[in-house]
Formats: structure tokens, sequence, C-alpha cells
């Protein structure tokens, strides 16, 4: 069973939906025995970074996700819960995030005739390899929503998206996985990621 | 890159697609549901639903209708048509929707915009513009093209997105119905003068309209329409390859 972390803070009826699709089952909740008992982790998240930060580490929440990941239980972030991943992000002020992928989350900085938000469908391009990437190909395009990204990952950056400079898509460091896009809005291809996920084995 | 986006709109009452859409190989076309999941299936990028029922009884089976769509279609919805207040917000945003696209509720309410943006991020906001040349001047209509406002449509655009608007629908009044293309001159003003995503909407009646728009207006993020996508005239795979063929980067 896959657990779907809900900490106050987005709408998680969409990546529900889509995990139904592939054939799965989740449930949403804030309950640290389900979220132990869970084979699988999924940290979503939409909003600003400080209000997320906060909610996470005031329900106690953080700590449990930590725990779980060190045991080696798979995790999952989506857009903003993948930049909760890291162990900082400088939208309104600093604001400290899980800590468990090294780099920090930035305004995205390119010049002022790109449109910020980053909104739309753009192509994959690959850094590495990864168990996410199983049934996607290279320049594939997935729908992103983000004014911030994450910098400072070279170690663990999967896959990456042009927009006037390569902005971070999809982070891997172990049992952890992040994609900044939304899988849950990407169509056959996003699915198809959720997918890999779901049927990441005891291989890591 | 980032990828030039096709939109349909669909005009649902009381939970059913209206403006008869005409597709031999579907059972089902006023279904949303159905109709969605063919769209995205297609190619389609993003669709917008337009809620025009008066009731309260039609509202609720659209909102029940847009939550059975959420389940079953994966790419971003939006959703427009009697959005006056928070409480409009939170009721579609709870059934699925990704972004709400408000009209004459910013119009009576300018703070709606700001509202919703604080509540649920910029990129949930859309302001979508009715706008008609008057004497010459772009000027912005209420109530479905129906009410005159007298204000000028392009400081109203920018008025909107500094209040929180994520991106704009352009309406063209002038062009639409018409299928002679896209009101280009009045995009142009509209994309130099913000700096988030502008969809165009109003007077695409081929292929060609699109490659137009695009090829025209470099900035421009997307293309919407409804009837010609609904009675088959423009296929959104063509489209799609064609936009291809002549250099514009779709998905």
């Amino acid at each position: 069973m896959i657990a779907i972390i809900d900490y106050g803070v987005g709408n998680l009826f969409s990546l529900q939906s889509s995990f139904k699709a592939v054939g799965y089952q989740t449930v949403v909740t804030g309950d640290k025995e389900i979220i132990a008992k869970a084979d699988k982790l999924i940290l979503p998240g939409v909003g600003a970074f400080p209000d997320a930060s906060e909610k996470l580490f005031s329900s106690g929440l953080a700590d449990v996700v930590k725990e779980q990941v060190a045991l080696g239980k798979p995790l999952l972030g989506v857009c903003l819960g993948m930049q909760l991943l890291f162990s900082e992000s400088h939208e309104y002020g600093v604001s400290p995030g899980l800590g468990l992928i090294d780099g920090k989350v930035v305004f995205i900085d390119i010049p002022k005739e790109y449109k910020i938000p980053h909104i739309g469908w753009n192509a994959l391009q690959f850094k590495k390899q990864s168990p996410l990437l199983k049934y996607v190909k290279e320049g594939d395009c997935v729908y992103f929503v983000h004014s911030y990204h994450a910098v400072d990952c070279e170690n663990s950056l999967v896959a990456t998206a042009e927009y006037s400079k390569d902005l971070t898509a999809i982070v891997q460091k172990g049992n952890v996985f992040g994609c900044q896009f939304h899988p849950e809005k990407s169509g056959q291809v996003g699915l198809n990621i959720l997918k890999a996920f779901c049927e990441i084995g005891g291989e890591l | 890159m980032i990828t030039k986006r096709i939109i349909p709109c669909l005009d649902v009452k009381d939970g059913r697609v209206v403006k008869g859409v005409n597709f031999g190989n579907l059972n089902d076309v006023s279904s949303p549901v159905t109709l969605g999941k063919y769209y995205s299936d297609c190619g389609a990028d993003e669709l917008v639903f337009y809620d025009i029922t008066a009731s309260s009884d039609g509202r609720k089976l659209f909102t029940d209708i847009l939550r059975e769509v959420a389940e079953n279609v994966f790419i971003p919805l939006t959703v427009g048509g009697g959005i006056n207040t928070i409480e409009d917000f939170d009721r579609v945003l709870k059934c699925g929707a990704d972004k709400v696209s408000v009209n004459s509720g910013a119009i009576k309410n300018p703070d709606l915009i700001k509202q919703g943006a604080l509540k649920y991020g910029d990129q949930c906001v859309v302001i979508s513009a009715d706008v008609k040349r008057v004497d010459g001047k772009f000027t912005v209509f209420a109530k479905g093209g129906r009410e005159n406002t007298g204000m000028e449509a392009i400081s109203w655009i920018k008025r909107c997105v500094s209040n929180g608007a994520g991106e704009v629908v352009v309406n063209s009044i002038d062009t639409d119905g018409v299928k002679k293309g896209f009101d280009i001159e009045l995009l142009k003003e509209v994309c130099s003068a913000v700096n988030v995503p502008v969809i165009a909407s109003g007077g695409a009646g081929c292929v060609q309209d699109f490659i137009t728009l695009f090829k025209e207006i470099p900035t421009i993020d997307a293309g919407l329409a409804a009837s010609i996508f609904h009675f088959g005239e423009v296929k959104i795979s063509d489209l799609k390859n064609q936009l291809k063929e002549n250099g514009i980067i779709v998905r």
C-alpha cells in the first residue's frame, strides 16, 4: 500500500486518481502508524515553501518521513513535495527542508523575456539512469508549474528541462525520488512515471 | 523548450456538454468525461470546462461531473463560469480543477483575483477577458460579451496580472465565430503588456490560423478553440503534426 502524506497542503485528489489509474491503491493519511506500515510514501505539495515546511515540521511528519526513509522505504516528492526533500529553500526568506538530498531551492533566475512561473509542457533531458525512467523516453513532455527550482544537486540529478537554462526536473538519491513537474497532470508519460515508482522493489 | 499548448474548451450545462458535438465514433458526445478523455488521448494539452448553468442544481451537477472528469483525465483542467467568490474557487478546486478562470466575477469584484492568488497561488488564477473594439479602442465586456464595461482592455488585463492572475485568456469578440483567424493585433498588444502566459481565443477556423498565430506572435503560449474541435473541422492530432512541420514546438 502507498501512503500519500497529508500534512494539510494541497489537493490530493488528482494524485490519488492517477495512482488508481495505474492500478495501485493509495491512502491519504497524516497518521504515523499508517505511514509506518505503508510500502511506499508520496510527499505532495502545492503553494509556498515556508508554509509547507512549517506544517511538515510542526505536525511531526518530517521526523516520521526521515525515519521511514532511513529504513529504506521509497519516497517520491512531487512538485513542492520534491523541493521539500532538499536542505533549504530561498522562497520568501530561508526555510528548512528535510535535507534528504543535498542542494537548495532558489528562484528561477533567467532572462526577463522568459515568463515566470515556468508553466506548461516541457521535454525531459536525461542526465543519469533511474528506475523512474523505466517507461519514459528522452524528449517526452511533462507538465510544469513552478517559479523556484533545485540547484547544487548535480549528484542526484536524473533529468532536466530546458527553459533558457537547465531546470531540475527529476532527482534521485538512493530510495528518495523527486519530480518537479506534476506526473498526475502529465498524461500517459506522467502515469508511466508513477507506475515505475510503484514497481520499485527491494533492489535499492 | 516549453511547447505551445492547444486547448479545447467545453461548455457544460447541467452536467452535459452543449453546443452539439459531432463525432461519429463517440457514443456519448455530451458526456464531459467521454469528451475529456477523447481530447486528452488526441493530444490536447489542457482542457477548459466552462459552466454555463444558471441554477444551483446545475452547479452541483457541474461539480459532480468535474470530479468524474478529474478521476479519469490526467492533464490540467481549468474551470470557468460562475466564479464570483473565493468559495467558488474552493468548490471547483476540491473537485479536481487545477486552475480557475474568472471573468465577470473579477469585473464586479477586482479583489477576487487577489484573494484567489493569495490562497491558491498565482498559477491557479486565470483572468479571462472578453474584448471588443469600441470606437477603435480595445474595450472589456462583461456577462458573456453582452455588457460594455467601458474599461480599456490592456490596462484592465495589466491590473489583473499585477493583482496576481498567473495566466490570461484573451477572447476577441470581434473575431469570435467568424472563423477567419485569431485577433493578432489585439493579442500582440496583450503579449507585449504582460509577462505571464497568454492564451488566444476566438476566431480559429482552420489549422493555418494556429500556424499564423504562433508565427506572428512567438511569445504567445496557447491557442484555445471550441466548435472547430467539437465538429471535427480541425483534429488536434493533425493540427499538432502540421504545427510541427512548420517548426512550431508542440508536445
